[in-house]
Order: structure tokens, then sequence, then C-alpha cells
């Protein structure tokens, strides 16, 4: 039996040996396996669902409140802390008893939790290092109490080295059992505390002063991460288990403002990916099941990162865009305005020529801007198309509602510039930049408030007139 | 009863542990302090409310040392804030005011000592103290809104197992349209200005609808209409008969808010009436000059008996 000579080897040999798949056992075309695995047909299938499901719910709503409390780190420490207790777990009685293992785990990653909040109080380190600290001091101790257990000459010692990579397959019906328990108890507890949760979580200072049990709800919280850790670690193994309690919940935080919304999203999330990992390793013959889980919810978090309704990056840069355009949109016709004001407002319509040299700006970039404002419905072509080919002689006219926007925006700019002149004392000839950026952003409030403290203005500081909307028509 | 037996327990347990140097009474007849006369029997019990008649004060304090890692930065404070006052704490950075704040609501272990509220022990008295930590203590990007947090304020009268009901909303409502932020209430914290933050803050400590108020440095990073405003609501409490006691870093605006001052400097150089104590004198006591040659003196002495402390038969 002395197949393994180092811990390392052993860890190689075991991952490729069992490689952590659900889908080992049927061998099918994989459109018949999607079928199979969405109708939870083989029990194999329904405990790795259940179990994926279950982990995920756990993991994320209990990781939410270390993303919160800024202890993601926390994660790391315990999934590695409890490894020594796997040890003793498995030495009690020589088996893989989830019980056992179960107790060993919590103990030792509970002392892990315990050893981090002393060594912060009674040092001046702080909490990263001694998080890091208590992490790598742990999992070095695990891996010599495996090592040694691989080595002695005992029973059954297969699934040890699943809680270093995890295997969902390897769930058996007492951890399925084991997994429900814990995620009844976390339900009920955070709905029963959710409030003093929240509190100690946002104000720990606050929560103790209006009499709180802070260190108690505290541990409470740690002794239920560590149950969900160790419970997780078979399928997702010591490594991603963290991945589990910070992703989805990390990815909540980008799209709500609301703990408990970010509650909800974040056990949604965690379902998600572990189905979707669960699901996706049935499909392929190859691909363990815990690294899927961790990449479908990185995966979502990269949705929520570039989609978010709020912070989503993507969602930024369309907004931008849109103002850009916008924008663009609305100095054409604020140059359309300027040319009808040379004309005495007694022409409407305009060639292209005319804007270009309006505007400064060559003729091929004159009409895409007229065509956006075609596009808009704000302009309108006077010649048909096909007899006005010569470059520049093209004629065109703003629409009512085109017509109406250019006063607006010409009369935000010399609104605003009259009221830094009268009313912040700059010199008249300092006020148009900063017009021209305030022009696309003051909103209606803002103008009328503009109106009222300049008691409806006729004239701006050039002495040129400011457009309103009964006093000008086309 | 059985609390004020063993806070009693406690404090004669204290005092038969260390003998306690005499420096505190020394220095504090050169203050206004009223309270020596209590300093001159080391063994003396604390007085209980049961042997006296009158209403106990909002907040007494007797002897209170406290240390950080056994450097104390609190020593021999005594204090007894009457009813209905607005008392301003002003010293200089490290004097402990924030240190005495936290002691007082057992956030921090206390070395030797005793704090009474109401004639109780703080955890008995919870209901009735009102708490406003500093702004910066916590994270604002958390994700709650402003009435999430004013929420919060109601959490201490609910006790375990209850969710804020109607009526505790309807509070929490009327306490942000008091501080001015109803209009904010759905906003989430961090898109709030500092100004508006803090009001935020005061809004669920009205919401605890406490009869002592303990606040930390409320006028900081605030613009001069919300301090105004600040400054009009904490009247307001002192007419209901409330009492506060606030950290206050500016001594130019020290005299006009409060109507007694502590001036603060590790133990107390003075407290008392505005009128009373805010002098050059004893402000040069508490920022500087001379105080720091008897400071030497007594900060050794208080080292040596932080050094014997075991922190576990006094916490609270």
């Amino acid at each position: 039996m002395k197949r393994v000579a180092s811990i390392a080897a052993a860890l190689c040999a075991a991952s490729v040996a069992h490689a952590a798949k659900i889908g080992d056992l049927t061998d099918t075309t994989w459109t018949s396996q999607a079928i199979e695995f969405l109708s939870l047909d083989t029990p194999i299938v329904r405990s790795a669902v259940l179990g994926t499901l279950l982990i995920g719910f756990c993991c994320s709503v209990l990781g939410s409140f270390l993303v919160v409390r800024k202890l993601a780190l926390l994660g790391d420490t315990l999934s590695h802390a409890v490894l020594p207790g796997v040890a003793l777990g498995f030495l009690w009685n020589a088996s893989k008893d989830p019980w056992a293992i179960f107790i060993g785990a919590t103990a030792a990653g509970i002392l892990g939790v315990a050893l981090v909040g002393w060594i912060k109080q009674t040092t001046h380190l702080k909490e990263d290092s001694a998080m890091g600290m208590v992490l790598a001091g742990f999992y070095g101790l695990g891996i010599c109490m495996t090592t040694v257990i691989q080595n002695m000459a005992m029973g059954n010692k297969s699934g040890l080295d699943k809680f270093f990579f995890g295997q969902a397959a390897a769930l058996s019906s007492g951890d399925i059992q084991l997994l429900g328990i814990i995620s009844v108890i976390t339900i009920i507890l955070v709905l029963l505390f959710y409030k003093e949760f929240l509190a100690i979580s946002f104000d720990v200072g606050f929560a103790q002063a209006i009499g709180m049990p802070v260190q108690l709800l505290h541990y409470a919280l740690m002794a239920l991460l560590t149950f969900a850790v160790v419970v997780s670690l078979q399928a997702v193994g010591v490594v991603l288990v963290s991945a589990l309690l910070i992703t989805p919940a990390a990815a909540a935080f980008l799209l709500t403002d609301r703990m408990h919304w970010m509650l909800v999203l974040s056990a949604a999330f965690g379902m998600l990916s572990g189905v979707l990992g669960a699901f996706i390793s049935y499909l392929s013959h190859n691909l363990p099941t815990g690294p899927l889980i961790v990449l479908g919810a990185t995966l979502i978090f990269i949705l929520a990162l570039l989609f978010g309704p709020r912070h989503g990056l993507l969602t930024k840069i369309i907004h931008r865009r849109r103002q850009r355009q916008r924008i663009a949109l609305e100095n054409t016709l604020k140059a359309v305005f300027h040319l009808c004001e040379k004309a005495h407002f007694k022409r409407k319509a305009f060639a292209t020529s005319e804007l270009s040299v309006e505007r400064n700006s060559n003729l091929r970039a004159i009409e895409s801007e007229i065509r956006n404002l075609e596009k808009a419905g704000m302009a309108e072509p006077m010649d048909d198309p096909s007899q006005a080919q010569l470059s520049g002689k093209a004629r065109f006219k703003l629409t009512t509602e085109g017509w109406y926007r250019a006063c607006e925006i010409v009369r935000n700019h010399r609104l605003w510039e009259l009221y830094l002149t009268n009313a912040a004392d700059y010199q008249s000839d300092h006020v148009h930049d900063d017009a021209e950026e305030i022009e696309h952003l003051l909103g209606k409030d803002l103008v009328q408030r503009l109106e009222k403290r300049l008691q409806n203005p006729i004239h701006d500081p050039h002495g040129r007139l400011i457009p309103s909307k009964d006093q000008l028509t086309v | 009863m059985s609390a004020n037996l063993t806070l009693y327990k406690r404090s004669l347990l204290s005092l038969a542990r260390w003998r306690r140097p005499r420096f505190a009474a020394s220095i504090q007849s050169a203050s206004s302090f009223a309270s020596d006369a209590k300093h001159s029997n080391e063994t003396s019990v604390p007085m209980t409310n049961d042997t006296n008649p009158k209403t106990p004060s909002p907040l007494e304090v007797h002897d209170l040392t406290v240390a950080y890692t056994k450097r104390p930065v609190l020593y021999g404070i005594d204090l007894e804030v009457p009813k209905g006052s607005i008392v301003g704490v002003v010293g200089p950075n490290g004097a402990g005011k924030s240190t005495l704040i936290k002691s007082i609501m057992g956030l921090l272990p206390v070395a030797s000592g005793w704090i009474k509220v109401f004639g109780k022990s703080f955890n008995q008295s919870v209901t009735r103290v009102g708490y406003v930590p500093q702004r910066e203590s916590v994270d604002w990007d958390f994700p709650v809104n402003a009435m999430d947090v004013v929420l919060m304020g109601r959490y201490g009268r609910l006790g375990p197992f209850k969710r804020p009901s109607k009526a505790d909303k309807e509070i929490a409502m009327a306490c942000l349209e008091k501080v001015k932020m109803l209009p904010y209430a759905n906003r989430q914290i961090s898109n709030l200005s500092g100004g508006q933050q803090q009001r935020v803050f005061l809004a669920r400590a009205l919401a605890q609808e406490s009869d002592l108020y303990l606040m930390d440095e409320p006028f900081v990073g605030v613009d001069a209409t919300t301090e105004a405003a600040i400054i009009e609501i904490l009247r307001e409490l002192q007419a209901q008969g409330k009492t506060l006691i606030v950290v206050h870093h500016d001594l130019t605006t020290a005299p006009d808010y409060f109507d007694r001052i502590l001036l603060l400097n590790m133990r107390v150089v003075a407290f008392g009436k505005t009128e009373d104590v805010f002098n050059f004198d004893n402000l040069q006591m508490a920022y500087g000059g001379r105080l720091s040659i008897l400071s030497e003196v007594a900060l050794s002495r208080a080292r040596k008996k932080a050094e014997g402390d075991t922190p576990d038969n006094l916490a609270e």
C-alpha cells in the first residue's frame, strides 16, 4: 500500500485517477445526456444537483456577510484551517464518516477563527496578517496529518484527497443530509437574526452600544460559515471553497444597494453556479465539477460587472456614448441656429456647405451629422436627393422639433453666460467655454431657477437675443 | 439590585488589589471639580441610589482608568453629569475623548473605577443611552440606505427576534424628517455628502429615544448649515430634559454650544459650568505648558497600576 511517496504525488495521482466528474458512469451523446441530467432520473445526478444547489446556497448567503465586512480572506482561512480537523475526524474511526469529519473540521475551523481574533487583540498585528498566518499554519499541519494517514496501514483511506480538490460526484447521501441540515440552520438563523447580523456588520460599535451580544453573534456567524465550508469541501476542495463564499456575493454587491436583496441575489447566483457546474461537468466527460462551479460563479460576476444597471462597465460605456451622441446632435442644432440668426431668421433652409463653414468642419462630417439629425427627426432634406448630388449643395431645414430643441440649447447657453456675468462676477469674455459645457446638462428645474433669478432676461451678455419658445417660430 | 451588588463587589475587589496612587485628587484640587470629598477614603463604597433619595445622575464616573495594552489612556476620571445639561468634551488630540465615550458604553475594558448610568450599570440602562459614533467608524459603501441606518436605532428597544414594526418605521421617518433628510430616505448611504451622513447618524440616535446621548465628534466634516441644524436639534433635546455629552474639537464654538465643559487630557483638567471652567488657565493646562511635568509623574504611576491589570474581573 505504499503507493504514495509524498502528498503532492498523491494528490496529482489522485486527481488524474479519479478525475472528478459525474458523467463517468454513462456513455451516450451529449444531447441525451443533457436530457438525462435535466430529467434528474439517475440518483447520482439527483444527489449532485441537490448537493451543488445546497452548497451554492449556504456558501453564498453566509459569504455575503464576509464581503460586506471586508473579511473575504477569512473564507480562505476557514477552508484551510479545517484541514487538520478533517484528518482528525478521519482518524476517529478510520473511515470517511461524514459526522466525525464534520465535528473535527468544525472544531478546527472555529479554533482558527478564534486564533485570528486572539492575535488581533493581543498584538498590534492587523487582521489580514493574522488570517494569512493561521491559514498557512493550519494548512501545513493538515497536509502533514493527511500524509501520515495515507502512509498508515489501515482500512479505507479513499476519499481523503477529495478534500483538496473536491469531487461533487463523491457526495454521499450522508453528506447531502448534512448539507440539508446546515442549509436549514442557515436559513433559520439568518432570518431570525437578520437585524442583528446587519447591525454588527455595518457598525459593530453601535451594535454593542445598544446591548447586542456582539461577540456571540460574530462567533455564531463564524460557526455557520465553518459548517458551510466543511460540507462544501468535498465537492469543491480547499482552495476553491472561498471562491464560492466570495464570488456570488461580490456579484450581488455590484447589482444592489440593499443588504437583504444582496442576500437573495447572492443565494440565487450561488445556486445557479452550482447547478451550472454540475451540468457542464456531466456533459463533458473529463471536466471536474468544483472548478466548473467556481467558473460559473466567476462568469456571473463578469456579467454583473459588465451589465449591472448602475455600476456595470458596459452600461457606463453605453451611457457615455449616448451622452456624447446627444451632445454632438445638440451642437449641430446650435450651429444651425447660429446660421439662422446670421440670416436674421429670414431663411429656413441651409446648404451643408454653409454649416460646414459655420462649424469649421469638413463636409463629410457635416453630412453625417445632418443624417443623424434626420434620423432623430429634427431635420429634413429640402431637395430631392437624386438631384442634389453636388457635394455641399444639398439643402436641409430643421423640423419644428429640431428648431425647438435648437432654441432650447442656445437659450441654456446664453442664460448660463448671463448668470455667470451677473451673479458670479465673471467677465463677459470668460463665460463662453463654461456655458459650452453646461448647456447640455441644465435640466428644466435649473433653467426655471435661472430664469427666475435673472428675471426672464431677453438679451445675453453679448447683446444677442436669448431665444424663448414662443418668441421664435420658423 | 443584584447587579449593583456585583458592581459593588467588583469595585471593592479592585480597590483591595491595587493601592491606588493619590495623584488624581491632588491635581483636581486645582480645578473646580467638586467631589473631592468622595476621594478622602480609599475604601469608600460607591454610593448607590438606594441610599440616595434624589434621582440618580444620568452619568456618574468614579476614578475611571482605561488602558490600551497596558498604556493608560485615561486615569482617575471623576464625573457627575447633572440631568438636562449639554456637556462639551474638549481636549487635545489623544486626550482620550473618544476613549471616555467608548468606555462609558462598555466598548472598552475598564482597568479600574466604575461607571453608572442613571444609577445602574450601563447594561441595565442600555435603552436609555443613545450613541452617535464617529462618521469614519463605518464603511459607507455598505449596502443599506438612510432609512435602514435610522431603523437600526430602534433595534435596541426591539430586542431579539422582533422585526421593526410599522410604528418603528414611522418613528424612523419622523427622525429623518427632524434632521431634514426625509427626501433622502431611500438613498444608498455612499451617495450622501459628509454632512448628510452625519445627519443620518444623528437621526439614528434620535430613533433610540434615549435620555442620555453620547456623541463622538458630530461636527467633524459638516458644513455650516448642518452644524447649525445639529446644534438646534441638540438644544431641542436638552429642552426635553435629555442629557447630552458631545465630543468637540473646535474651541471657538465650544462655549457657545455647551452649558458645561469637560476639559480632558488623560485626566479631568476641569469640569463645570462653561463660564466657570472655560478660561485661559484651564485651557493652558489642558493643551500644554505646565501640565506636561505633572502628567509625566502621574503617567508613570498610572502605568504601574495598569501593569498589574487583570481585565477579566473588570469587563462590562
